[in-house]
């Protein structure tokens, strides 16, 4: 097994009496591609915005690339996020710049390099992400699937060891889901990243995952590869992996039963 | 291209602003007088200053020369002392002038008015203006316009008007 | 006891919320510029925040004068002091109409606007992303947006005066026929450059610092929902049209009293 990059130890983390996480544990090998998995409303982005030290856990332990991430001081943990590149749910794209610019701002702010060089190194990642042809468009003028694309293509701007991807099927027709599930494997395996995927859209997950953890109410109610898990006869694991509409997971929001409520 | 529009624009805004508080400044606030050679400090003692306020003008046949810079009472003689500042432009008032304060309109408020005298020296930084008659206050005026409807005895009509005379005499030294 | 309890809650959360608005404030202001990409964002910022807030300014501003110039004109008229219209209309303007109102009309054009964008790049996660690619939003989305409003609203009280002014002119002396001469001879007898014009501008800047800090700390701590958007932007105008007149009258009792 290749070495580990994040490793979470004992995670608790919750809003003032909410636990959303309770004691979790993690471990993410280098250059392959972890799922995150579960219903919505397990706080899989709440997760990543952890390892990503935007928020502070009440216990346990976050080690990234052999630091732990929130003890670090501001500048070192600027230093260590160069490392780490996002793509959020909504892409996040900077509506005031142009795709061009929005790729280049990281390189820009991090960088003291020339504009030629820069230019070419943005070219470079939209060609990646096959939208070099729309450098010069606005992200209000792209759809859905290609601001993801172009938020892919910034997130990679600064060649980061780690790549988190916070939902990214969500929302998107079959071919620019296809599109996605294929640069994501495709980047993962020519850059030698190491992908974080957050999710709940089974099959195409499934399709390009190395590992995957599940979760459900707090805990980590499942892992393995994607094969493993598929076989597990949990019930918790096997209505999630199957999409069955009733289970452990009930169907009804917790509420007094129909019979009474209707007679009394 | 649009960066540079941008701050096109922000420099016209910015210089808008300031060419209004230039305007402000000498139009609106009359800067120019005062700024223009500097001043001289002149004193003068009142009975009375009536409702004279710090900065009202000081002016010499209707023409604003300077203003009233500070008001303060003598601990010795119980009078006002006002020091006005008065602009370097009219260096050649007569040392003999003298200080009133009039009243604008009949509810206007106070000012000095410079009454050239015919002396041939004239008044300098420092100098003090003896000739001065104070603020007509208005409850005398009409207290005398009362005793001499009712056409009182001349003895009544001279204490009420007493104070006047004796100040008028003080004043005068 | 309950009622004890909720006024203490509130006071707690307000202390935590002026400590926390400080904080953000701080961290905005005190950092090492990077000297030409601040210098672009800053302008785009005062493009945005003070010339485009100039037509309504200067429309209020016409209009504000000429009613202060009818209203008093024909209240003067009564005792004959119509001379002193000049004086009325500048000292109003100067000293207070014309830093307040733009301060509140500033807060309702930018501060609002100011406060819907910072929560809206909250709530589609540009701000959290900008912090993933290690660049503090405070810097790059906050300091320039404060420094705006912090510049713009004082130059857009000195336009307003001035534009107010020559509003109270046209009413009394073209249309009403008094006379010009003593208009303005009269104003500048009674205006004084640094306590009046100047004072004035002072409380512009006190009011445009109060309004943009409101303004970027709402946005930035607002609930990221098209909800709490909603909410915070009418807590901006709120909060900042309060701080305007409390301020105004604090500003102006240390002003007469011989400041």
């Amino acid at each position: 097994m290749s070495s580990t990059i994040i490793k979470i130890n004992n995670l608790v983390y919750g809003y003032g009496r909410r636990r959303i996480f309770d004691g979790i544990d993690m471990t993410i090998p280098q250059g392959k591609i972890t799922a995150i998995m579960g219903p919505s409303g397990t706080g899989k982005t709440t997760l990543l915005k952890l390892i990503a030290a935007q928020l502070t856990p009440q216990e346990g332990t976050v080690d990234f690339d052999g630091d732990n991430i929130h003890q670090l001081s501001r500048g070192k943990l600027y230093t260590v996020r160069k490392k780490m590149g996002m793509l959020f749910q909504s892409g996040a794209l900077f509506t005031d710049l142009s795709v061009f610019d929005n790729v280049a701002f990281p390189i820009r702010q991090q960088t003291k390099l020339n504009a030629r060089i820069v230019r070419n190194l943005v070219l470079m990642k939209l060609e990646a992400v096959g939208l070099r042809g729309a450098a010069d468009l606005m992200p209000s003028e792209l759809s859905g699937g290609m601001a993801r694309r172009v938020a892919l293509a910034r997130a990679i701007a600064l060649d980061p060891k780690v790549i988190m991807y916070d939902e990214p099927f969500t929302g998107q027709d079959p071919i620019s889901m296809g599109v996605l599930v294929k640069l994501i494997k495709t980047l993962n395996d020519a850059f030698g990243l190491t992908s974080i995927i957050v999710s709940h859209d089974v099959p195409e997950t499934a399709s390009i995952a190395d590992q995957i953890y599940l979760l459900a109410g707090g805990k980590v109610i499942g892992q393995g590869a994607v094969a493993e898990l598929e076989a597990d006869q949990t019930p918790q694991v096997k209505q999630f992996m199957q999409g069955l509409p009733d289970g452990p997971v009930p169907f009804h929001y917790p509420c007094k039963p129909m019979a009474q409520e209707i007679l009394s | 291209m649009r960066q540079t529009f941008i701050e096109f624009i922000v420099g016209i805004f910015v210089i808008v602003a300031f060419i209004c508080l230039a305007f402000m400044a000498f139009k609106v606030s009359g800067l120019a007088l005062k700024s223009g050679s500097g001043f001289y400090k002149v004193e003068a003692s009142f009975t009375n200053v009536g409702s004279l306020k710090v900065r009202a003008p000081v002016s010499m046949s209707g023409v604003k020369i300077g203003s009233v810079t500070h008001i303060d009472l003598n601990p010795k003689t119980f009078q006002a002392m006002v020091t006005m500042e008065i602009d370097n432009k009219f260096n050649e008032i007569p040392q003999d002038s003298s200080a009133n304060i009039y009243t604008e309109g009949l509810l206007g408020s106070n000012y000095i008015a410079i009454l050239p005298g015919g002396s041939l020296k004239n008044l300098k930084n420092g100098s003090v203006i003896y000739n001065t008659s104070p603020a007509l206050v208005l409850e005398n005026l009409i207290g005398q316009l009362i005793f001499s409807l009712k056409g009182g005895s001349k003895n009544d009509s001279s204490t009420s008007t007493s104070q006047t005379n004796q100040s008028l005499s003080i004043s005068k030294h | 006891m309950n009622v004890v309890t909720s006024i203490g809650r509130w006071g707690i959360n307000y202390c935590q919320g002026v400590g926390r608005s400080a904080w953000i404030l701080s961290r905005s202001i005190f950092r090492r510029p990077r000297s030409l990409e601040s210098f672009h964002l800053l302008c785009s910022q005062i493009y945005a925040e003070g010339w485009l807030s100039l037509v309504i300014i200067v429309v209020s501003a016409l209009f504000i004068g000429m009613v202060v110039g009818l209203q008093g004109y024909n209240t003067l008229k009564d005792f004959g002091a119509t001379q002193a219209l000049g004086q009325l209309i500048a000292l109003s303007v100067v000293r207070e109409l014309g830093p307040v109102v733009s301060a509140l009309l500033f807060a309702g054009r930018a501060g609002s606007a100011l406060t819907a964008e910072i929560g809206l790049m909250k709530a589609t996660e540009q701000l959290s992303s900008m912090e993933m690619m290690a660049c503090d939003p405070l810097g790059r989305v906050v300091a320039p947006r404060f420094f705006a409003g912090l510049i713009s609203l004082p130059l857009l009280t000195m336009i307003f005066n001035v534009v107010a002014i020559f509003g109270g002119y046209f009413v009394v002396v073209r249309w009403l026929g008094s006379d010009a001469g003593t208009f303005w001879s009269n104003m500048q007898a009674y205006v004084d450059f640094r306590v009046d014009v100047i004072g004035g501008i002072i409380k512009a800047i006190v009011f445009g610092f109060a309004v943009s800090w409101i303004a970027v700390y709402q946005g930035y701590n607002c609930v990221p929902t098209s909800e709490g958007i909603g909410k915070a932007t009418t807590r901006t105008v709120v909060y900042s049209s309060l701080a305007i007149l409390g301020l105004d009258f604090v500003l102006t009792t240390m002003m007469l009293g011989g400041w």
